[in-house]
């Protein structure tokens, strides 16, 4: 079990790293994109946008802590 | 050799340069930042497993779903490099110490050792799965272009031959760069990267869904430029709260002794 624990520990670290909120935001992002590809909208800008809310977001609950 | 043959070589050789810089871009940042043993193990193995592929796929690798390559590669790539650029922005912008994150991995690596896990033989896992990733995904594109420019035209083994020689102009340049690269402030070095992994990670996410991007793959520089001016941004505003916060604390503490007499 601490074995299964620490192997989905180690690959939650590796892949979402220190801040979920921009793992979570990218995959959203992501679909959203998708989605609007498959109604042929070439949202090529969703992305771009979502990274500078996502980092904004991102960056502020650590200042706050900081606080 | 004919013109048409000529044309094909260079047609070739260009594009599979184009692809080849991608590649060296990721494995160089990696490289410098994280160290270059798993580095280039990474980018080895990436090497092997194409080779093996493109060895037993044959012109069957066409039919291999890249877009879905692309959408993983991409938003790992993507995730992977804001992480970076939020801890490079973070620091430069005096919100978090410049070394934390070095003991930190030092600590990952001993937790690792103690509990058994993968990096016992001391190899960086996070370096060899960008350096993999990064050279798999383009050497992939390397060898459809080698089968569409090659099937188009009639001869596979001179569109290979393009792509043999822009590969090793590719990573002789790499290897002269990579000493000076190694100069540059740690910081700096994990902010450019950051911006780096970012902006190819943007583009693959978003080009694998099927959107196409204005100017194809010159998206990758203006994502790049776009993500540079903001992260600028938000550090001088970081660095401006910084000073007003120890301007604060200056004034409260110039007034507790100023009781205090």
């Amino acid at each position: 079990m601490t074995y299964l624990k620490n192997f989905l520990l180690f690959w939650y670290d590796f892949i979402v790293g220190d801040d979920w909120i921009i793992a979570a935001g990218v995959v959203l992002a992501l679909v959203v994109s998708a989605l609007l590809a498959r109604r042929e909208q070439n949202a090529w800008w969703v992305m771009p946008l979502a990274v500078v809310v996502m980092l904004a977001v991102s960056i502020w609950r650590e200042t706050r802590k900081a606080r | 050799m004919t013109t048409g043959a000529v044309i094909l070589v260079l047609a070739a050789f260009l594009a599979s340069a184009v692809e080849a810089v991608e590649a060296l871009t990721v494995v160089l940042a990696v490289g410098v930042t994280r160290g270059w043993r798993s580095s280039l193990i990474g980018a080895g193995t990436a090497t092997l497993a194409l080779a093996a592929m493109i060895a037993a796929l044959g012109p069957t690798l066409s039919l291999l779903p890249i877009d879905a390559l692309r959408v993983i590669v991409g938003t790992l790539l993507l995730i992977f490099g804001l992480q970076w650029l939020r801890k490079a922005i973070l620091r430069a912008g005096h919100y978090k110490a410049f070394r934390d994150e070095e003991a930190l991995y030092r600590k990952e690596l001993a937790d690792a050792r103690a509990a058994g896990r993968p990096s016992r033989t001391g190899m960086d896992w996070y370096a060899f799965t960008l350096a993999f990733k990064g050279v798999f995904l383009e050497g992939l594109e390397v060898a459809f272009i080698v089968l569409t420019f090659g099937t188009s035209q009639g001869s596979i083994p001179l569109a290979a031959l393009g792509a043999g020689i822009a590969i090793l102009v590719v990573v002789a340049v790499g290897a002269m760069v990579h000493q000076p690269l190694s100069r540059v402030p740690e910081n700096t070095m994990k902010f450019a990267v950051g911006l780096m992994l970012a902006a190819f990670g943007v583009f693959w996410s978003v080009e694998g869904t099927g959107i196409v991007w204005p100017g194809a793959d010159v998206a990758i520089l203006y994502n790049l430029a776009f993500l540079a001016v903001i992260s600028f941004g938000m550090v001088l505003v970081l660095r401006r709260l910084h000073e007003r916060r120890e301007e604060r604390q200056a004034l409260k503490s110039v007034g507790v002794a100023g009781r205090g007499e």
